[in-house]
């Protein structure tokens, strides 16, 4: 059984007939997420218990959080990765802000640096195609009518790869700038990816997901003479929803603000790798 | 969108509770809602009424409590309470405030028979 999530009890996941094997899941996965070629696909419904029980009104004191069952599967995740040493960023924006061009432009220009993508969008596994024509390794979690990934299910992703220590790990979570900000994966930040066609407002109308991020990396900056755009304001807006965001301007296409980018990236890895090798 | 699974979440704590404690039915069930918190209501009723069919918490009373947002302002370094979330702080108007509460999504009890 699963010690995460407990699928195969049949418990919490409901009925499925398949054998786990401890935290290798290479087996016929039959809980609502069935997969070839390493994809993984949810869209389940919780499983129904009735209990008979007493007839006496009462009160029962709960204080839990709703998203507590996500929470622990994120704390999970998020364990085995402070034990590898390995960086988690999970990449959240609307959809069409140049996400997956950016990382396979950022998987290229890291070359030799051990890494591995965890890729969600509701249909198709385009984009995990497009992250293994790279060479990296790369998961297509399908959500079907989820809008967001959750802890659940990139736990689960995260046993289908191979994730070296002292390696960067890629979420890219579904394009939606509100529902992926309220769950954890057990990344270490979120990354906001805002490119400069979708307006300079779009901070403060979606202020929960720049706020929830610690980087916001400003993408397309080459097209920003195109559409009478305001970079300055961007940036102002960011960091009035979220004053201690930090942005870079990027250009996935051109190459324009990259090395910062990476900069961010290998200095996080390194703090974190040299953490997990202290301890 | 995301409020059907946030009930599912709810369902699931509801069912544990539901082994835990022996009961068949939930009259009432009470949640927190912060300000600020992810979460449209009517949403989150609809939702609530779909997903509880079948289960002991099915056609349930569902109240919701508001929770006030917080802030730390960047500016007077003052942890205040603020409406929405570009609103200036009330003590010294600045406008660098970052959320601090206000985000909280909580089943706080329910009433069992």
């Amino acid at each position: 059984m699963c010690t995460v999530c407990g699928c195969g009890t049949g418990s919490v996941e409901g009925h499925h007939g398949h054998e786990h094997h401890h935290h290798h899941h290479h087996h016929p996965h039959d809980h609502g997420h069935g997969h070839g070629h390493g994809d993984l696909h949810f869209g389940q419904g919780p499983a129904g218990v009735e209990v008979a029980g007493m007839s006496q009104a009462r009160l029962i004191e709960i204080e839990t959080d709703i998203l507590a069952k996500n929470d622990r599967y994120a704390a999970a995740n998020r364990a085995r990765l402070a034990e590898l040493g390995a960086f988690a960023v999970n990449l959240v924006s609307s959809p069409g802000s140049g996400k997956t061009t950016l990382l396979c432009r950022t998987i290229e220009a890291l070359g030799a640096q051990p890494l591995a993508v965890i890729e969600g969008d509701q249909q198709t596994a385009n984009d995990a195609d497009r992250i293994r024509a790279t060479g990296a390794q790369a998961v297509q979690v399908n959500t079907g009518k989820g809008c967001h990934l959750d802890g659940h299910m990139v736990g689960h992703a995260m046993e289908h790869l191979d994730i070296a220590p002292a390696s960067l790990l890629f979420i890219e979570n579904v394009g939606n700038l509100v529902c992926p900000a309220a769950f954890d994966l057990g990344e270490d930040c979120k990354v906001a990816i805002l490119s400069v066609t979708e307006g300079e407002d779009k901070p403060l109308k979606y202020p929960d997901m720049f706020t929830a991020a610690r980087l916001a990396l400003l993408n397309k900056v080459d097209l920003a003479p195109h559409c009478d755009v305001d970079l300055d304001l961007y940036e102002a807006n960011l960091t009035r929803v979220n004053p201690g965001l930090e942005v870079i301007r990027v250009s996935a296409r051109t190459g324009e603000g990259m090395d910062r980018w990476l900069g961010w990236l290998q200095g996080r890895l390194a703090q974190k790798s040299n953490r997990a090798a202290a301890e | 969108m995301h409020e059907m699974s946030l009930v599912e979440g709810m369902r699931r704590v509801i069912e544990d509770q539901a082994r835990a404690h022996d009961f068949a039915r939930v009259k009432v069930l009470r949640v927190e809602i912060g300000r600020f918190a992810c979460i449209e209501k009517p949403a989150l009723e609809f939702a609530f009424d779909v997903v509880m069919r079948g289960s002991v918490a099915e056609g349930a009373q569902l109240e919701m409590i508001d929770l006030a947002g917080r802030a730390m302002c960047y500016d007077c370094v003052a942890e205040v309470e603020i409406a929405e979330r570009l609103s200036p702080c009330p003590l010294c108007g600045g406008g660098r405030l970052m959320p601090v509460g206000g985000d909280e999504m909580r089943i706080k009890d329910m009433e069992v028979i």
